[in-house]
């Protein structure tokens, strides 16, 4: 009965937004240089790591996320670092044993594309922050400052999805739509205290049908699909003169998208279009990271693998709009085969809490065309994948020595849909434990609400 | 261009007619009946002149034509109930999509059977899925009344509809209350007038049916409810709101011959509604959603009453649904209540077997409620069939059955799960769809000979 409600919700919400490529100033104990060379940087990051022990898995499968698998595999991890990933024979001395045998190890979920906090439940008109549609063109706002630290979405997230890290999004009103915040999925009691440290902006833009329908049915400019083009071609050459003497918000986005620094992620569906926004990108001087939903991605594999851009994409979502209309169940396996980069992503608050279920059903349809393709491989897209669209791949997305210690016990095989995350850390801190009740976050939102710490 | 449309259709009608229903005998087969029970191993399925005549373990009676399952899964076909199959083609779409009829002055008497396309591309796309029925139904949108839903199968014929006018829509909760005036008070206002003036219409029509019994006045502690708000006897006076079509479509509903599927979330909502079979016990109620209902399984299953409910719902979506879990199901089905999957509740109805296989992973989980494999499975099947009036004719492997039966290449509730061959009514099935052909035409992206345009 909720299912109209919530295609309007994704026709309007979704698609990503990109944002400026400073890094939050301050890093936890462990800083790196380049962090802390950012301090000054406006709204930083306050995450520090919570406390964790020594812990060493045991006897598990381990998918690593970069593609890799060891059975009866044993990982390390200690103050907030992977230490080691390997086999039976790793020395676990110093660390607390737990007995993973029959279990599954992945690194933290990545979510490239949510709205949670800037679309938050409960969704009523007051918590509608994800879309500032009163202009085609906003590089100027920020996601980070519509997210609402206490949606109760970013628990589900973690308990029910083992996400870890999450990139929020303006929505996709806008042709520009502002800057992305990428987030560690730790309940704190400011978005500051969320902010991933380290990782760069990105800025969401958006092709076809919703600027020209929301902004058309305005009677204003883009009304056209060359009217999006128009619009946006003229943006960048505004950027691109630029002089940084008189400072313009917008502009100063943009300016981070031409030197490289924010990240791009463009929602964008149809093949033609996401073919002619690679070649504005040439024109312009700027790169696509990703595109998003790319339903149609399937039919360009090879100009995206060309240009080393993304496929951020859902695993069966169709038909709900005309330019979602050729979406397949075999887009991940065929970009795959493609040779090109394939994230799995959720636009949804519930569909974050299945990434896992999404990429096997992904896997599944590539199978039955002939196409086999590894667990570990299929685990990537839901990790090192999406982190190396995010510019984070160097601290978090797989289980490698040195890499923040987001790491997902499973109670069973991730790419079944009878597993369930049984444990999550977040930079070494147990931070969900299935097997404690009282070891899950509960939102202020739902204190003294029927249900407050229920499983969920 | 009329010619060319013409010749379309006659050359797509061509292709369409259906085969004959065949007498098979399906032996080495993995069957799950859809009763609740767990599945049986080397098991066989016999469909003569398009029912079920024999399942079960063991040596089947010899006849029809042989299949060897080679051990795979075979089950009766998914009831996906509370759909739009059939009633829409692009869902941004306006002019292709009759799920609402906002601007329309009737609302109960929205009858979807004349409406419903068997040759939509999403018919055929849930039948490759392994969906071989369904309930289809317009949402409520001009009224707290959606109109009537069809029963339907997802043949390759003309005939979709199974049974029309099978069920009435009427939305309380917050939704109603928006459609109503604003308020829960006027959506109460709204049934129960609605309900007094289908009385007496019936009354005064003579229409053919069961009398009911006479209105049972509760009276509560002081004010007695004016008769008139309730009773048979109630005069039919000015203040008439229904138009007669839709005073004659609520007849049934009142009289108790058509089912009516509230769409109700909230606990104090889920009393409400049945409570009003104090003033109206003809009522044959069924809730759809109910997110709370974990809240209330004792009255709903003392009041006898099933439930279509959101599988997976877990967030505070709105106000109505703070306490709503993923364990809400099982939690319902432990006390009593007869559940099914409400196909509305997900990105589209061929996601039923992840849901269900979803309610098995939380049998695993503590401190969570699912259930077992069969009892799942029985959510997607035979308990929708049931509360839809089909029990026992479909949903079902069993003698006297619709032959609806699906091979499928894995444990259907597990994620990617597709059938190999799909029979309805006795007759195999062609899986070909809009989907399948774009996939067969991008298997790979040479267009060194011709375009891709004439790959087909």
């Amino acid at each position: 009965m909720k299912l109209p409600a919530k295609f309007t919700a994704c026709i309007l919400a979704s698609s990503a937004l990109a944002a400026c490529a400073t890094t939050d100033g301050i890093d936890r104990s462990s800083a790196s240089s380049s962090a802390a060379a950012e301090t000054g940087t406006p709204y930083a990051s306050t995450y520090r790591a919570y406390p964790g022990r020594p812990t060493a898995l045991v006897g598990a499968t381990v998918f690593d996320g970069t593609g890799g698998r060891i059975d009866k595999g044993t990982v390390l991890f200690r103050e907030g670092k992977v230490v080691a990933v390997g086999d039976s024979s790793l020395s676990t001395e110093g660390y607390d044993r737990m007995d993973a045998g029959g279990k599954f190890v992945t690194p933290g979920i990545i979510d490239i594309h949510s709205h949670l906090g800037d679309y938050p439940t409960p969704s009523v008109e007051a918590h509608s922050d994800g879309n500032e549609a009163t202009s085609p063109t906003t590089p100027e706002v920020w996601a980070e400052h519509s997210v609402w630290p206490q949606d109760p979405g970013f628990s589900r997230a973690l308990a029910n999805g083992g996400v870890t890290s999450l990139q929020i999004l303006p929505g996709s009103a806008n042709l520009t739509g502002g800057r992305t915040v990428t987030l560690k999925n730790v309940a704190a009691r400011t978005v500051q205290g969320m902010k991933f440290p380290g990782a760069p902006y990105g800025m969401k833009m958006a092709c076809g049908e919703n600027p020209k329908r929301v902004y058309g049915g305005r009677g204003r400019m883009p009304s056209t699909r060359m009217g999006n083009f128009a619009v946006n071609r003229q943006m960048w050459l505004d950027a691109q003169a630029y002089d940084g003497e008189k400072r313009d918000l917008g502009m100063e986005t943009l300016k981070g998208v031409l030197d490289g620094e924010i990240l791009i992620h463009n929602h964008c569906y149809r093949a033609d279009e996401m073919a002619l926004v690679m070649d504005m990108a040439k024109e312009m001087g700027y790169k696509v990271t990703a595109f998003h939903h790319a339903v149609e991605a399937y039919k360009i594999g090879d100009l995206l693998r060309e240009n080393d851009v993304c496929s951020a994409i859902w695993a069966d979502w169709y038909g709900f709009k005309m330019e979602a209309y050729d979406g397949i169940l075999e887009n991940a396996a065929l970009l795959n085969q493609a040779g090109a980069c394939v994230v799995i992503h959720s636009d949804d608050a519930n569909g974050i809490q299945r990434l896992n279920q999404e990429a096997a059903k992904a896997q599944a349809a590539g199978r039955r065309m002939g196409m086999d393709i590894s667990d570990g491989d299929v685990i990537g897209w839901i990790t090192l994948n999406a982190a190396k669209a995010m510019g984070i791949a160097d601290q978090t997305g797989s289980l490698e020595a040195g890499k923040m210690a987001d790491v997902v016990l499973w109670n069973g095989d991730p790419l079944s849909v009878y597993s369930r995350p049984e444990k999550v850390w977040i930079d070494g801190a147990l931070m969900f434990d299935a097997l404690d009740r009282k070891r899950r976050p509960v939102s202020d939102f739902e204190l003294g609400q029927p249900g407050e710490g229920d499983v969920k | 261009m009329i010619k060319r449309t013409l010749l379309a259709a006659v050359a797509a009608c061509a292709i369409a007619v259906p085969a004959a229903a065949q007498d098979f005998t399906i032996t080495n087969a993995t069957v799950a009946t859809g009763d609740g029970s767990e599945p049986i191993e080397n098991g066989h399925v016999v469909v003569r002149g398009g029912k079920v005549v024999s399942v079960g373990a063991g040596a089947p009676p010899s006849g029809g034509t042989a299949i060897d399952a080679e051990g795979r899964w075979v089950t009766p076909g998914l009831f996906a109930t509370v759909t739009a199959l059939g009633l829409w083609d692009v869902g941004a779409v306006s002019e292709s999509n009759d799920t609402r009829a906002g601007d329309s002055p009737f609302s109960a008497a929205l009858d979807a059977a004349p409406a419903i396309n068997p040759n939509s591309q999403h018919i055929l796309v849930h039948r490759a899925a392994g969906v071989t029925r369904a309930t289809s139904v317009t949402m409520p949108s001009s009224s707290i009344f959606g109109g009537q839903g069809a029963i339907i199968d997802l043949g390759a014929d003309p005939q979709a509809v199974v049974r029309p006018r099978a069920f009435q829509v009427v939305a309380l909760g917050e939704a109603g209350a928006r459609l109503a005036g604003g308020s829960r008070t006027a959506t109460h206002a709204l049934l129960r007038n609605a309900l007094r003036e289908a009385s007496q219409f019936g009354e005064d029509a003579s229409i053919p049916g069961r009398a009911s019994r006479p209105a049972d006045v509760r009276t509560g502690d002081d004010l007695p409810i004016d008769p008139r708000m309730t009773g048979d006897d109630a005069a039919r006076g000015d203040d008439v709101l229904l138009t007669r079509f839709d005073a004659a479509a609520l007849v049934p509903v009142v009289r108790g011959e058509q089912p009516v599927y509230v769409a109700v979330e909230r606990a104090s909502d889920i009393r409400s509604v049945l409570a009003l079979r104090n003033d109206f016990p003809g009522l044959d109620l069924v809730l759809v959603g109910a997110s709370e209902g974990w809240l209330v399984a004792r009255e709903i299953a003392t009041a006898g009453v099933p439930v279509i409910a959101d599988g997976l719902d877990d967030l505070p979506e709105n106000f109505e649904e703070l306490a709503s879990t993923q364990s809400n199901i099982g939690r319902m089905v432990a006390a009593g209540v007869k559940v099914a999957i409400n196909a509305s509740s997900m990105q589209n109805p061929r996601n039923l077997n992840q849901y269900a296989g979803n309610l098995v992973a939380l049998a695993r989980l503590p401190g969570a409620s699912g259930l077992s494999w069969g009892q799942a499975f029985a959510a997607i099947t035979s308990i929708p069939a049931e509360i839809s009036g089909m029990g026992g004719r479909a949903g079902v492997l069993a003698p006297d059955a619709a032959g609806d039966v699906v091979i499928w290449d894995g444990d259907p509730l597990e994620l990617g799960a597709m059938p190999v061959r799909v029979f309805i009514d006795g007759v195999e099935q062609p899986l070909d769809n809009h989907q399948s052909r774009l996939k067969e035409r991008y298997r790979d992206l040479d267009e060194s000979g011709l375009p891709k345009a004439y790959d087909w």
